[in-house]
This record gives C-alpha cells, sequence and structure tokens, in this order.
C-alpha cells in the first residue's frame, strides 16, 4: 500500500465516521418523547394551536423526518447552526465556542507535561529495565490505570485544599470573573495547577508504557548495536539513535487517546467546576438540555476524528516505511 | 466421560499448580475473591441496612459523623452508615460490573468466531465497526445514549441501561483477538482433518475451535470486567447511576454533590473510590496473569484431550 492509498483509505474512515456520528445525533433527537416544538417553546402553554402549527412549520417539523428533516438538519449543522440551549437560552455554537478555549488550555497543558515525563520515564524504564526504576514505573502506570479519573481528582482536590491552600475549583477567582484570562494570569495559574496535576498522572502511564516498550524493541536492533561499536556512550546511543525512532509510536498514541482526553476533561472538569466543554457536557446532562448535549458530542466526536486523521498524515509523513512497500 | 472428566481435574491441578507460583497472581485473584464475598455476604457484614438512618440517644440523625465517633466508617451527610452503605454498594457495582462484561464478551466472542472463521463480509463488517468506534469518544457517546435511553418510555430500570450501553460499547477489543486467534487455529491440520471428513460448520466450532479459544476468552473477560467496573462508576458518579440502588460510584457522586469534600469528610469519599480500585486492578492482575498462562499463542495448549501438547504457533511475527 503506497501513501497515497494508505491517507485516501484514512480519509474515507473518517468521513464514514463522521457520517455516523451524524446519524447517531440525528436518530437520538427524534426518538425522544415529546414534541420538540414544546420543549422550544417551554411550559409556556398559552401559545395558541395555530401559532404553534406556524412554529412546527417554520423548523420544518411538518415535513416527513426522512429526507426532508434530516437532509435540512444536515445543512444546519454544516453551516454551524447547531440549535438553542434550552437551558442557557443562547445559540449552542456561540456557548460551545465560548468554552473550548478553556478545555484546549487545561487538555494542551495535561498532554504536554504527561508526554514530557512519559518518555523520560519510559525512556528510563526501557533502559534500565528490570531494575527498581522500571518496576515503579510498572507499578505506577498499573495503579494510575486502576484509579477513576474523577476520585484521584477528589483527592487531589481535598489534598491541595487543606494542605496547599489552592482554590477548589473554578478557572479564576469570582473577583476575577469576567477580565480577559490574560490579564490574571497568576490567578489563572493557581487555579490551573491540580486539575493539570490531575491530567498528568492520568495520561502519564500510558505515554510511558509506550514509550518504554517502544525503546526496548528500538534497542535490540542491529543499527545499536553498531553505535555501542563505535564507541558512543550509552547517552549517545540513546539520544542520537534510540529516542528519535522510538518516540514514533507516541505520535499515533496522542492522537488515538484524544477519545480518552476528552472523557478526562469531562471527569476533572466537573470535580474541579473547571468552565470548559467537559464541565458543559455535565451540565447539559443534569439539566437535560439535548440541543446542548448534541452539539457539544458533535463538536467532541468531530474534533476527535478529524486529530486522529491529522495523526495518521502525520505518522505517514514521518515513517519512511508508509512509503515504501 | 470419566476418562475426560480426570484429564480435566488434571490439567485443573497443573493450572493451579502453576497459577499458585505467581505472586501478582494470586493477589489478584485474592483481591476479587474478597470483594465478591463482601458482596456476597453483605447483610451479614453489617447491622444497618443501606437505607437507616444512625441516630444518637435522644433520636437525632448523626449526619458527617467521622469514624471515631461511629464505627467504622462515619456517617454521611443523611446519617446513612458508609460502611453497610459500602457493603451493599459492591453488589450493585459488581452486578453490573459482571453483566456488561458478560455482554461484551458474549458479543465479542460471537462476532470474533464468526468473523474469524467465515471471513468475507461479516469480518470486514466487524473491523469497519471496530474502526469506527475506535474513533468516536466513548464516553460522551455513553452520556447521550444514556439520558437518550433513560428519557424514553421504555420501561427499562436505570441500572440496566447502563448494563446494555456499557456491554455493547466494550466487545470490539474482544471481537478482534479472538477473530486472530479463530484465524490461525481455523488453518491447523486437526481443522482440516475434521472438514475432510465432513464435520460441518458448527461441528468444527463447537469441538475444535472453542475449546481452543475458551481459555482466552475468560482471561479475556477478567480484564473487560475491569473496565466495566471503572466506566459504570464514572457514569454513576456523573449522576447515570440509580439512587435507590446505590453503587460506589453513586456513592461517591453523593458525596461529591453533598460537599463531603469541603466538609473534610474523607470516610465518606476515599472508601468508595478504594473500593473501586480494589476490584479494578484485582481483575487487571487477574486477567494479565490468566491470559499469559492460557493464551495459547504464548505456552502449549493442554486443554483437549487427544491433542494435548499442541504448540500453536503465533499468527504473525512480530
Amino acid at each position: 500500500m503506497n501513501r497515497r492509498d494508505f491517507l485516501l483509505r484514512k480519509l474515507g474512515l473518517s468521513l464514514v465516521t463522521i457520517f455516523v456520528v451524524v446519524i447517531i445525533n440525528f436518530v437520538l433527537f427524534r426518538v425522544l418523547p415529546g414534541d420538540p416544538v414544546r420543549s422550544v417553546i417551554g411550559r409556556n402553554v398559552r401559545i395558541s394551536a395555530e401559532t404553534q402549527q406556524a412554529l412546527r412549520a417554520q423548523f420544518g417539523l411538518d415535513k416527513p423526518i426522512f429526507p426532508d428533516q434530516f437532509f435540512n438538519t444536515l445543512g444546519q449543522w454544516a453551516r454551524g447552526n447547531l440549535g438553542v440551549s434550552w437551558s442557557l437560552r443562547r445559540p449552542v455554537s456561540e456557548v460551545l465556542m465560548s468554552k473550548l478555549w478553556n478545555t484546549v488550555l487545561l487538555i494542551g497543558l495535561g498532554q504536554m507535561l504527561s508526554i514530557i515525563f512519559g518518555v523520560i520515564l519510559g525512556l528510563l524504564a526501557g533502559w534500565k529495565r528490570k531494575t527498581a526504576i522500571d518496576v515503579g514505573a510498572l507499578t505506577f502506570s498499573l495503579i494510575a490505570w486502576a484509579i477513576p479519573t474523577f476520585w484521584l481528582g477528589i483527592i487531589l482536590l481535598a489534598a491541595g485544599s487543606t494542605w496547599l491552600g489552592l482554590p477548589t475549583g473554578g478557572i479564576v477567582s469570582p473577583a476575577n470573573t469576567g477580565k480577559p484570562l490574560y490579564t490574571v494570569l497568576p490567578d489563572l495559574a493557581r487555579h490551573l495547577i491540580l486539575p493539570t496535576f490531575t491530567l498528568t498522572i492520568l495520561y502519564l502511564g500510558e505515554y510511558m508504557l509506550i514509550m518504554r516498550s517502544s525503546i526496548l524493541e528500538v534497542l535490540s536492533e542491529d543499527y545499536i548495536l553498531t553505535a555501542k561499536a563505535k564507541g558512543m556512550s550509552h547517552w549517545q546511543v540513546l539520544w542520537k539513535h534510540a529516542l528519535k525512532n522510538a518516540m514514533l509510536p507516541i505520535v499515533t498514541l496522542i492522537a488515538l487517546n484524544l477519545g480518552f482526553t476528552v472523557s478526562g476533561a469531562i471527569y476533572i472538569e466537573t470535580v474541579f467546576s473547571y468552565d470548559g466543554l467537559g464541565k458543559l457536557f455535565e451540565t447539559a446532562l443534569t439539566k437535560q438540555d439535548y440541543p446542548l448535549l448534541q452539539g457539544a458530542f458533535l463538536l467532541l466526536a468531530v474534533s476527535v476524528i478529524i486529530a486522529n486523521m491529522a495523526a495518521d498524515v502525520l505518522y505517514a509523513a514521518l515513517d519512511p516505511r508508509v512509503k515504501e512497500a | 466421560m470419566n476418562g475426560n472428566w480426570t484429564l480435566f481435574k488434571r490439567n485443573l491441578s497443573e493450572f493451579w499448580k502453576s497459577f499458585r507460583r505467581n505472586k501478582l497472581g494470586l493477589l489478584g485473584g485474592f483481591l476479587v475473591l474478597t470483594a465478591v464475598l463482601v458482596a456476597a455476604f453483605a447483610p451479614v457484614l453489617t447491622p444497618y441496612s443501606p437505607k437507616d438512618i444512625v441516630r444518637d440517644e435522644n433520636g437525632r440523625g448523626l449526619t458527617f459523623t467521622p469514624p471515631s465517633i461511629h464505627g467504622p466508617l462515619g456517617t454521611d451527610d443523611a446519617g446513612h452508615d458508609v460502611w453497610s452503605q459500602l457493603v451493599f454498594g459492591a453488589r450493585i457495582s459488581l452486578m453490573v460490573g459482571f453483566m456488561a462484561g458478560f455482554i461484551a464478551m458474549f458479543v465479542g466472542s460471537l462476532f470474533g468466531i464468526m468473523a474469524g472463521y467465515f471471513g468475507g463480509g461479516i469480518d470486514n463488517l466487524l473491523m469497519r465497526i471496530t474502526d469506527i468506534l475506535l474513533v468516536i469518544p466513548d464516553l460522551p457517546l455513553m452520556l447521550i445514549l444514556v439520558a437518550t435511553l433513560r428519557q424514553m418510555d421504555l420501561n427499562i430500570s436505570p441500572l440496566s441501561v447502563l448494563i446494555v450501553v456499557i456491554g455493547l460499547l466494550y466487545w470490539t477489543s474482544t471481537a478482534r483477538l479472538i477473530r486472530s486467534q479463530v484465524l490461525t487455529i481455523k488453518e491447523r491440520q486437526f481443522v482440516a482433518r475434521a472438514r475432510a471428513i465432513g464435520a460441518g460448520h458448527g461441528h468444527i466450532i463447537r469441538k475444535h475451535i472453542l475449546p481452543q479459544i475458551m481459555p482466552l476468552i475468560v482471561a479475556n473477560t477478567v480484564l473487560i470486567l475491569s473496565t466495566a467496573i471503572l466506566v459504570e462508576s464514572g457514569l454513576a458518579f456523573l449522576g447515570l447511576g440509580d439512587p435507590t440502588q446505590p453503587s460506589w460510584g453513586t456513592m461517591l457522586n453523593f458525596a461529591f454533590d453533598r460537599s463531603a469534600v469541603t466538609n473534610g469528610a474523607w470516610w465518606f469519599f476515599l472508601p468508595p473510590g478504594l473500593a473501586i480500585v480494589w476490584v479494578t486492578l484485582g481483575c487487571v492482575l487477574l486477567g494479565n496473569v490468566l491470559e499469559e498462562m492460557l493464551n495459547p499463542r504464548l505456552t502449549a495448549h493442554h486443554l483437549e484431550g487427544d491433542q494435548n501438547m499442541v504448540m500453536i504457533p503465533a499468527p504473525e511475527a512480530k
């Protein structure tokens, strides 16, 4: 399979997956009991039957579900119109965009730290295989896997706020609410410490494991022996020859992990009342705000799918083996 | 029949002999077994029912009482005994985990065997479904599925909704594993011989394929169990459990929502999480050791009567 076929295949799969997500989103919204118009006007029952009928016509609800309503909805979504949130009474896309960057900030920081530490620790664990470092690293990743994300967050929240005096939630202190974030950086940083730390511990284990097995594989290659025979020190071999090749699986893992990352964000933003997409998702869930829920799901799912495709493109560009054969 | 039985007993004792030497496996088995026993004997282990309110001598409910005053684990915000909540919560958490794990195992094995054995269209379908499910973020998908299913008037309990959704989302890794195993087994001599003397597909799957992959299915089920219990706790924490039948995740949901953290009521939010870690860690340790011991790709296989000591080669060189 050459590189073009590989990429075309991945592109096709991504399109099919987006289509599946869109269908799930559409179908789930339609099988809910009750009349969508009813839910839009809420508890205002005094709206006359004619007005309700006019509303139905306006939303296209008097037309058959397939194909008219389906393609109409599809067109709306493609134009970024995701409906109006029931609980916040604002357009869903506007609400989502206002929270997006907070989540990107949190996830980005957590991913960056866990990749740095995961790569270093995995490298050490693989290099010093079967020593205390290795056993410690493996035990850590096993326990990190078995701990529920939200519970780890709760413990760190309790410990950090009691012993270190860190804030218990939010993204900035109440006094700084509404100010642009770059003007209150120290306060923002204090609020970011605990959730970022939780995320880092959560992701660290997997990066470490992948890096460890990847470095073990690379270290058994002949060119490593050659490098050693040339008289290079262990550190030189690791840095010049092993690291670059062993990093390759990390690239795909970052993207493959994005779904997992999103789950982590939902739990951690809930625990730390962090004002991002995850917290929004949880709020929409408790308030049964379906347009918001569907919009958030569409945004999260499509971003994860696109990120996966980006990783495949990157992988094809980085790995010469994809080009050959 | 008698011969098979003694063979089975011999295999079992051989299995136990090598399992006994594996300290991690024993630890995992111990963790899982204690949790199951606690769930089974819940009413014996506590004088309270989880719904009882603990009162002092004046009849007032004891709320947020630390373990030093009301043992062994104090009370929650409403005066319920935390220890009895924990012990009865084991029943709910384990039941949801076991049933969801069982569904995933069943669907995954069925799909995996069909895809591996028959190949073609069904194999293609399986691979595409797995590809798609792998990319869609699972927690948001589960959340909207559970939220919608609960809103529809389907007349099924919240716990059943959780079981079905978890079970139907986590079968794909099992299916892929089983598929690759079946692919190698069906190419083996004894399957070709059975087919040559006229054995049907059903017979070959039941008599030749299933016995070979059964140990793998068992090990994989234990691993899926840990995922199912973790996922259930997460969904319950986000408020999708059944408040009338609290699992460990539901307990943590209550503890968090009713500000046990800001009240410093550690006896309310630490034990349920520890219990979850206890079980999931146990399942992972046990599952990994079982897989290592039973995976025919890694060791010789002793479970088939006349074909014992068959080495099955790895399907592809890594």
